[in-house]
C-alpha cells in the first residue's frame, strides 16, 4: 500500500515539514489538508489511536453497538479517523511530546524511549482540559471529573456500579448523563451549578446562534431525556463539600437560596467547563491574552492560527474553546498557511481555500457566545474556601496563597517560589487559574494583569533514564 | 519629580544585593535595594543552593571558609536557618585514573594550612553514600559543606533587610545614572534614587550597569541548567559531584532530586530569559543515572536555567570602582556565588564604612578585568 510505504520511508527521517501535536479533530483535519498539498507530516499523539477526546476510541467502538449509544456527533469521527489513516502522515500514537526547542527540535518519548527530531513548522492541536474545580474534599478518592468518567465510558464501556452524583454545568454533564443512562448507569442526582438568571443573560447572544438551531434542540433533548428518566435535579448549587474517611462517603451542598443538605455518595463527578491547554504555547514563548467570555487565557493568533512565534500554529480547542466543528476548519486553515509558506500552494489558492474554511469556522462558533454566557463558571470556582487544597501536587491551600498574596504584590511566579504551589509534576495545570484568581482578588487587580506561571520544561514527565538515553556519547574520561 | 535619598543604593535584588543591604543597614546606613523585577528573580531563585567550600579556587578559600562559619550560624544573621543542612559535599572519582587529581588537591590544601577537604576510600564513600554506584573508587569530601533552600534563603535575607529598615524597590530597573554633587542619581522609570554610595550587585546585567558609570568590565554570561524530579524516598544526604563530568546531585528536604552541575543552556540578556538545551542536559541525566542507577525511572518534574555573570578567570568582581567614586562592585560569581553570600555582604559593608577590609580580596579587584581604553 502506498500510504504504508510512505510511512515506512519516513520512519527514520528526522525532519518533516509539519509537526502536528494531537490527533483530535483539528490535528487530523490539518494532517489531511497538509498531505493533500504535498507536505511531509508527522503527528504525535498521547492517545493510542486517533480521535482526540471527542472521538476517543472511535476506531474500535465503530464496530460495536456502543457507537449508536454514544450519539451521532461521536459517530461522525469514524470517517475522519479513516481519512486521517489514509492521508500518508507519519502517525506516532502513545507518543509524549515533552519539549520543543526553537528551530524546531522536538523531543518525544514513545515506548519508553526518548527521541528528538526536527520540523519546519509546528501545529499544536492539543485541545482542552477540564477546568479544575477546587472545593473541600475534591481530592478524595471517589471524586472524579465528568470528563474522566466519559473517557472510561467511551473506551471501556465502564459504568459506575453505584448511582453517581453529578455536579457542575455545561453541555458535557448533560451529554454524559444521557450517555450513562443509555449505557445502563444510574444517577443519584444532578447538582446544577448554573447560577440563577443565566439564561436571561445568555439569550442576548442567541440571535447570532440561531443558525445552530439543531444544536440547541440537541441540548434541549438531553435535558428532556433527563427529566423523563426522573433524574433528580437540584438547581443553583453554589457550594459543594465532599467528605468521608479515606474516600468519598457523603456530600454537602448549599444552593444560592441558602438551602443546605447532606446526602450519601460514593461517586461524585464534577465539571465546570473546559479551558485550552496553553502549556505548550506558553513554553514556546507564544503570547496569550485573557478571553473574557471563556474565563481563560488563549494564544494570540492571526487569521491563520499562527502564534506570535513564527511557524508555530495553534488549532482546535487549544486556540479557544470552540468544539469539534470549529476545530476542523481551524486545523485546515493552518495547514493551508504552512503549505503556502513552503511553496506547495500559491497565496491566492490558500486564500480562496481558507475563505470556505473560515465560513465553516464562523458557523462552528456561532453558538459559542451563548454557551459561554450560559455556562460561565460560578464565582465560587475561583474563590475556594481557605481550607481547600489548590495545588494538589504540593498540598498548598487557598488560605496559604491568600495570606502570601497580600505580602507585597507578588505575581504567580513569586508565589510559586514562596509556597511551592505549581512546582509539582502537573506544573500548575491544576492550580494555575485558581492561583491567578486568588492573587487578583487579594490584590484587587484585574485577572488579565496577573498573568500565569512561567512554564518549565518538560511538558510531560520524562524519566531521567529516558533523557539520559539521548546522550549517546561516551562519558568523558 | 521627587528624589528618594539614601546613604546606599544597592542595585540588584538577588542574594548578594540583599546581603550587602543587610550588612550596611546593620552598620547604620539607610539603604535601598533597587530590583528590576523582584527579589531573587534570576540566579538567586534558580540556584541549586550548594553551600560548598570543596574544590573552590584557592583565591576564594579564605572568604569561603569564613562564609561557611557564617552558614553554620545563619539563623543568627537572618533569623531563619534557610533550610541549610550540613550533610557534606563529595567529589567522586569513578575510576582510579581520577584519584591522583583528588589527592593532589588534598595535598595542596594541606600545604596551605587548610583541613576542610579530606580524601576518603571506597569503603568510606559507600558508608556516606550507600546509593552510589559500586564502580566509584573514592572521593574528596568536605564534611561541613552542604546545601540550603534557595527560596527560603531569599525570603530570610529579604525579611531581615526589611526588619532593619532597608527599602525594597521592586519593578525598578536602573535606566540612567548621573553625578549630582557628591551623590549618584539613579533614574528608574518614574522613580529617582539618590545616594553617595552605589553597590552594583546586578548579576548577569552588572557589566551593563558598570558601563553606565564608565567602568568597562569584560563579562560573560552563563545559564546553568537544573533538573528537579518528582519526590522520592530518602536516597542520600550529601551533595555529590564527580570528576570529569558536569554533575551536582542532591536530594532536597521535600524528597525531590536536584541535579545540576553547570551544564549550560542559552541566555538572552535583553529578553531577560534563558532556555534549556535538552541535548546538553541529557549529559547530566546520563551522569546522574550512571552514578545512581536507582534513579533511572524517576520522572523529571521541571528543568530550568538561571542567568548569571561569568568572568574570564571564574573569580568574582568585588571591590571599589577605580573610576567612579562611591561605586562598589559585587558580581561575576560565575556559578558558585551562593555560598559566599553572607561574607560578601560583610565585605561590602567594610568597604563602604571603613574604606577597606581585613579580608583578602586582592584577587577580585575590578581592575583586573577592565579593558584599556583605546588611545585616541
Amino acid at each position: 500500500m502506498s500510504t504504508q510505504q510512505y510511512a515506512g520511508a519516513q520512519e527514520n527521517a528526522d525532519e518533516t515539514d509539519l509537526l502536528i501535536v494531537g490527533a483530535g479533530p483539528a490535528g487530523m483535519a490539518a494532517a489531511v489538508t497538509a498531505r493533500r498539498h504535498g507536505l511531509s507530516v508527522r503527528v504525535v499523539d498521547d492517545q493510542p489511536a486517533p480521535g482526540g477526546q471527542i472521538w476517543r476510541g472511535i476506531e474500535t467502538v465503530a464496530v460495536t453497538p456502543r457507537l449508536t449509544r454514544l450519539g451521532a456527533a461521536y459517530g461522525a469521527g469514524v470517517e475522519r479517523a479513516a481519512a486521517f489513516r489514509a492521508c500518508g502522515a507519519l502517525y506516532e500514537p502513545e507518543c509524549q511530546l515533552w519539549q520543543i526547542e526553537p528551530g524546531f527540535r522536538a523531543f518525544v518519548t514513545r515506548e519508553g524511549r526518548a527521541r528528538r527530531f526536527g520540523a519546519k513548522a509546528v501545529l499544536l492541536a492539543t485541545g482542552a482540559q477540564e477546568r479544575p474545580v477546587p472545593f473541600p474534599g475534591w481530592t478524595l478518592p471517589g471524586v472524579l471529573t465528568v470528563g474522566a468518567a466519559q473517557i472510561l465510558l467511551k473506551t471501556a464501556d465502564s459504568v459506575p456500579s453505584s448511582p453517581v452524583w453529578i455536579a457542575g454545568c455545561g453541555p458535557l454533564p448533560l451529554l454524559y448523563m444521557t450517555q450513562l443512562l443509555a449505557a445502563g448507569g444510574r444517577i443519584a442526582g444532578f447538582l446544577d451549578t448554573t447560577p440563577r438568571g443565566r439564561l436571561g443573560a445568555a439569550l442576548r447572544h442567541l440571535p447570532q446562534g440561531l443558525g445552530r438551531f439543531g444544536d440547541l434542540a440537541k441540548g434541549l433533548s438531553w435535558s428532556l431525556a433527563l427529566r423523563r428518566a426522573g433524574v433528580r435535579v437540584i438547581r443553583n448549587v453554589a457550594e459543594l463539600r465532599a467528605e468521608g474517611e479515606g474516600r468519598l462517603q457523603r456530600l454537602r451542598y448549599r444552593t444560592q437560596e441558602g438551602r443546605e443538605a447532606e446526602v450519601a455518595a460514593e461517586v461524585l463527578l464534577v465539571h465546570e467547563g473546559v479551558v485550552p491547554n496553553i502549556h505548550a504555547p506558553l513554553a514556546l514563548g507564544c503570547a496569550v491574552r485573557w478571553h473574557e467570555g471563556q474565563h481563560c487565557h488563549v494564544p494570540v493568533l492571526d487569521g491563520w492560527g499562527e502564534t506570535s512565534q513564527a511557524n508555530v500554529f495553534v488549532a482546535g480547542d487549544g486556540a479557544g474553546i470552540g468544539g469539534a466543528e470549529a476545530a476542523e476548519p481551524r486545523g485546515r486553515i493552518s495547514a493551508l498557511r504552512v503549505a503556502a509558506r513552503f511553496g506547495k500552494l500559491g497565496e491566492d489558492g490558500a486564500e480562496a481555500a481558507a475563505r470556505t474554511e473560515r465560513a465553516r469556522l464562523s458557523h462552528g462558533l456561532a453558538l459559542r457566545p451563548f454557551l459561554d454566557a450560559l455556562y460561565a463558571p460560578r464565582p465560587q470556582v475561583f474563590a475556594p474556601a481557605d481550607e481547600t487544597l489548590v495545588c494538589r501536587c504540593e498540598e498548598v491551600t487557598a488560605g496559604e496563597l491568600r495570606a502570601r498574596a497580600v505580602q507585597g504584590r507578588p505575581g504567580p511566579n513569586q508565589l510559586k517560589a514562596f509556597t511551592r504551589a505549581g512546582m509539582g509534576p502537573c506544573q500548575g495545570r491544576q492550580c494555575g487559574y485558581t492561583m491567578a484568581h486568588i492573587v487578583a482578588a487579594a490584590q484587587n487587580r484585574p485577572i488579565e494583569e496577573v498573568g500565569f506561571y512561567r512554564i518549565r520544561p518538560p511538558l510531560k514527565p520524562v524519566t531521567l533514564g529516558e533523557l539520559a538515553s539521548l546522550d549517546t556519547r561516551e562519558p568523558a574520561a | 519629580m521627587s528624589v528618594e535619598a539614601f546613604d546606599v543604593a544597592v542595585v540588584g535584588g538577588g542574594l548578594h544585593g540583599l546581603s550587602a543591604a543587610l550588612h550596611l543597614a546593620r552598620a547604620g546606613r539607610k539603604a535601598v535595594v533597587i530590583e528590576r523585577r523582584w527579589t531573587g528573580r534570576h540566579a538567586s531563585g534558580a540556584t541549586a543552593a550548594g553551600v560548598r567550600t570543596l574544590n573552590r579556587d584557592i583565591a576564594e578559600l579564605p572568604i569561603s571558609l569564613e562564609a561557611m562559619e557564617m552558614w553554620h550560624r545563619i539563623a543568627e544573621l537572618v533569623g531563619d536557618p534557610c533550610g541549610f543542612q550540613a550533610h557534606g559535599q563529595l567529589r567522586v572519582a569513578e575510576t582510579q585514573e581520577h584519584m591522583p587529581a583528588l589527592r593532589q588537591r588534598e595535598a595542596r590544601i594541606r600545604a596551605l594550612g587548610y583541613a576542610h577537604e579530606e580524601m576518603i576510600d571506597a569503603a568510606e564513600l559507600r558508608r556516606l553514600v550507600p546509593a552510589l554506584s559500586r564502580h566509584c573508587v573514592g572521593a574528596l569530601v568536605a564534611r561541613r559543606d552542604g546545601a540550603a533552600d534557595p527560596h527560603r534563603t531569599i525570603e530570610a535575607f529579604r525579611g531581615a533587610c526589611e526588619a532593619e529598615g532597608v527599602a525594597i524597590a521592586e519593578g525598578c530597573g536602573v535606566e540612567a545614572v548621573e553625578r549630582r554633587g557628591e551623590a549618584w542619581l539613579l533614574a528608574c522609570g518614574p522613580r529617582r534614587f539618590c545616594a553617595p554610595v552605589v553597590i552594583n550587585a546586578a548579576g548577569a546585567w552588572a557589566g551593563r550597569l558598570a558601563a553606565l558609570f564608565g567602568d568597562e568590565i569584560a563579562l560573560g554570561v552563563r545559564a546553568s541548567m537544573m533538573i528537579v524530579t518528582e519526590r522520592l524516598a530518602p536516597l542520600l544526604d550529601p551533595v555529590v559531584s564527580v570528576v570529569g563530568r558536569a554533575l551536582s546531585f542532591k536530594q532536597a528536604d521535600q524528597g525531590t532530586l536536584v541535579i545540576g552541575g553547570g551544564l549550560q543552556g542559552a541566555a538572552d540578556l535583553d529578553a531577560e530569559s534563558s532556555s534549556v538545551n535538552f541535548t546538553e542536559l541529557a549529559k547530566g541525566a546520563r551522569a546522574a543515572s550512571d552514578l545512581f542507577p536507582a534513579v533511572r525511572g524517576v520522572r523529571i518534574a521541571r528543568c530550568w536555567t538561571g542567568i548569571e555573570a561569568q568572568t574570564s578567570d571564574h573569580l568574582p568582581v568585588i571591590g571599589a570602582s577605580p573610576n567612579a567614586p562611591g561605586l562598589f562592585h559585587a558580581f561575576g560569581f560565575s556559578g558558585h556565588g551562593f555560598q559566599l553570600v553572607p561574607v560578601v555582604g560583610a565585605i561590602l559593608a567594610d568597604l563602604v564604612t571603613q574604606g577597606t577590609t581585613r579580608r583578602d580580596i586582592a584577587a577580585f579587584a575590578p581592575r583586573r578585568l577592565m579593558q584599556e581604553r583605546a588611545a585616541a
